[in-house]
């Protein structure tokens, strides 16, 4: 409950006008986080044009064409089409996996900076940032000319004699994890570096004076207290992960096709199928939906 | 003849604490006996908490030695050190409530579940807390928080309790009353405490003895008594209580005692320590000591201030002097410019240097 302030709390003291402060966040949110996804739950159930774009003519069609194969022209009886479905566990395996990797890496990371000095704390996290002032198609492209065959790491090893012929890396799984996790690192380090650097290590103390080893006092009192940082983190990097076409497309290869890029196809050039393009991404917001839904379940019931 | 002595719960040896080139504790040694409600009193900055973190295990030592039941422990660390803390902002686990709070020691220590479960339910009937066993740290107001962080820290029945200003936080009311819980959880629980404060009253009013310590150096150490009655030196006598501390010069040295001049009189003064002739220190008198009597020091009356049952009396003796005079109303009223006597009662002025 907020403070009173003569007999109002502070957020009442604002009622009256509290209409007209939140207008401008309305508008913004309607205008450009409602509508676009308004428009594509439309489009999804609309009939598509041959040159991309569509036809305002209502059918399943596209939600079809996703979930059964109904052969070449259309009419032999509907069997499970499982090219989509795969290419979705698939997606949804490898953003796992990178989630995973991201929070391996990014909370010792966020961790150390998070214990420095006031003023080091600020060099670092600059430090993580920097790359991410660079267009992320340049970094992915400088990741591929990294990783490929006759590039710098491949070059390094075979030097140092630690390997003695190329590793295969790129147009692999593996060369998409690098890339996503390059990609969405930031994304992890930053929430749980801001949930650490707010934990009392004066907990930890008392975990100590209570006989707890410094392992104990990780598992059971700084990682239930920063976990709202972690799961921050991990949304941040899953749900982008989920949609990334740049890393898949780059670094994988036709065979490591992600979600991002079947949509993305979608809507590219003139072989573009729009009211399928749409259902992907229904498909695809419906499963992030389901997920943050059970995480605020979850939320909330701790919070009794 | 050899008599097995039962060694001391705490016994610090010459201990020192350096914080780079600040030097926080210089040399302190004592000992705290089983069952002693033991305090550490002292100004802001003189090192209490870092003595006692000390003990605790979480700061190391610079120099010296800790002794626990005649076990050293200042190698250990204070997961293995058989002491716990109740910390000055109680750092209760926020994520756990009270009653896990309260058990994460003894499920630490690998008790049963239900051997947890029937000690945490005695300590949370011991701090009266049986309505909020289910509660979370933030549903809890500041006096119901530190009962949890007390009862936390007494579960695993630690050999020695420490304390850091427990009760700082709460308001007057409640903190007196905490004040008697406690000294009472002390004695049923027959635990040694040491306790932090740099509340006198609170040292006073709770403890077997004090340490008053000043800027990393144990003054004193004794009963609330002798460090009321018989402070050593100046810094004790300011510290604890409200007192008349007046320059003097020793005239003359007799047994025990000594006679200074305090403005135009001659006052037999208790030295603390041994003195000689012609040496300069200070003469301290409680306000409470003097009396208004019908002969002795003449003074005139400069201000009365009402303090409900008693009133204090500032009066200015022959030469100069201003004397602080504590008396209990009895219904004569002194007015500003009256002239009195001060009568200063046996043994009440004390001769003490720096
Ligand atoms: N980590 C540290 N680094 C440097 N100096 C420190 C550190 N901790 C404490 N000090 C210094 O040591 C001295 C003693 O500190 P301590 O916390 O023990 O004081 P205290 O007696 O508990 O005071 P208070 O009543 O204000 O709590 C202080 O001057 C403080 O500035
Ligand atoms: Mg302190």
């Amino acid at each position: 409950m907020a403070a009173g302030i003569g007999g109002r709390t502070v957020s009442s003291a604002f009622a009256p006008i509290r209409l007209w402060l939140l207008l401008p966040s309305w508008v913004v949110i309607g205008f450009f986080l409602l509508i676009p996804v308004l428009l594509i739950l439309v489009y999804s159930f609309l009939t598509k044009e041959f040159r991309g774009g569509v036809i305002w003519d209502f059918t399943l069609a596209a939600y079809d064409q996703f979930l059964f194969d109904r052969g070449l022209f259309g009419d032999d009886p509907p069997t499970i089409q499982w090219t989509y479905i795969t290419i979705f566990v698939r997606s949804i395996l490898q953003a796992a996996v990178a989630t995973v990797l991201c929070l391996l890496i990014g909370f010792p990371t966020a961790w150390y900076i998070a214990t420095r000095a006031a003023r080091m704390r600020s060099i670092w996290l600059f430090l993580v940032t920097v790359p991410y002032w660079v267009n992320l198609l340049i970094r992915t492209v400088s990741m591929k000319f990294l990783i490929r065959e006759n590039g710098p790491l491949n070059e390094f090893l075979l030097a140092l004699g630690i390997i003695d012929s190329p590793l295969e890396i790129i147009n692999t799984d593996i060369a998409v994890q690098l890339g996503l996790f390059y990609s969405y690192l930031p994304f992890m380090v930053l929430p749980i570096y801001a949930a650490v650097e707010r934990y009392n290590f004066a907990l930890s103390e008392a975990g100590a004076d209570l006989y707890a080893g410094r392992w104990t006092i990780m598992r059971e009192i700084v990682l239930p207290v920063v976990k709202p940082g972690i799961i921050a983190g991990c949304i941040l990097v899953f749900v982008p992960s989920l949609g990334a076409f740049l890393a898949p497309d780059l670094l994988g290869g036709a065979k490591n096709f992600m979600i991002g890029s079947l949509i993305e196809e979608q809507f590219k050039g003139q072989a573009g199928n729009w009211p399928f393009g749409a259902a992907s991404s229904m498909i695809l917001l419906s499963m992030v939906l389901v997920v943050l839904f059970f995480y605020a379940r979850g939320q909330a019931r701790e919070q009794v | 003849m050899v008599t097995e002595t039962k060694p001391p719960a705490v016994g610090i040896r010459s201990a020192c604490k350096d914080y780079g080139s600040f030097t926080a504790l210089r040399s302190v040694s004592f000992d705290i006996s089983d069952n002693e409600f033991f305090t550490l009193l002292g100004p802001s900055g003189c090192g209490k908490t870092t003595l006692l973190r000390m003990i605790a295990g979480f700061e190391g030592i610079t120099d010296g030695a800790i002794f626990l039941y005649g076990e050293e422990i200042e190698n250990l660390p204070p997961d293995r050190r058989p002491v716990n803390t109740v910390f000055q902002n109680y750092s209760l686990f926020p994520h756990m409530d009270v009653a896990e709070n309260v058990g994460f020691g003894l499920r630490m220590l690998g008790w049963t579940k239900g051997d947890i479960a029937a000690r945490v339910k005695q300590m949370i009937a011991l701090v009266k807390l049986e309505d909020f066993a289910h509660r979370r740290p933030a549903q809890l107001s500041g006096g119901q928080q530190q009962r949890v962080a007390l009862a936390r820290a007494m579960a695993p029945r630690p050999k020695v309790l420490l304390l850091d200003e427990p009760l700082s936080a709460l308001d007057l009311k409640l903190r007196q009353n905490m004040r008697e819980e406690l000294k009472a959880l002390q004695q049923e629980t027959g635990i040694t405490f040491i306790f932090v404060t740099h509340d006198q009253e609170e040292a006073l009013s709770m403890s077997d003895r004090i340490a008053v310590m000043s800027a990393g150096e144990v003054q004193q150490i004794g009963s609330p008594e002798e460090i009321y009655e018989f402070p050593v030196n100046r810094f004790v006598a300011d510290f604890i209580g409200d007192t008349n501390m007046l320059e003097a010069e020793v005239q003359q040295v007799g047994e025990g005692f000594v006679t200074c001049q305090i403005g135009d009189a001659q006052l037999t003064a208790v030295a603390s320590q041994a003195v000689t002739q012609g040496q300069k220190g200070w003469l301290s008198i409680r306000p409470e000591r003097l009396t208004i009597a019908s002969d002795g020091l003449p003074a005139t009356v400069e201000q009365t201030i009402y303090l409900g049952t008693d009133t204090q009396i500032l009066a200015r003796i022959e030469g100069g002097l201003n004397l602080r005079v504590r008396a209990q109303n009895d219904g004569a009223r002194l007015a500003q410019g009256d002239c009195i006597f001060l009568n200063v009662a046996d043994g009440a002025a004390r001769f003490l240097v720096e």
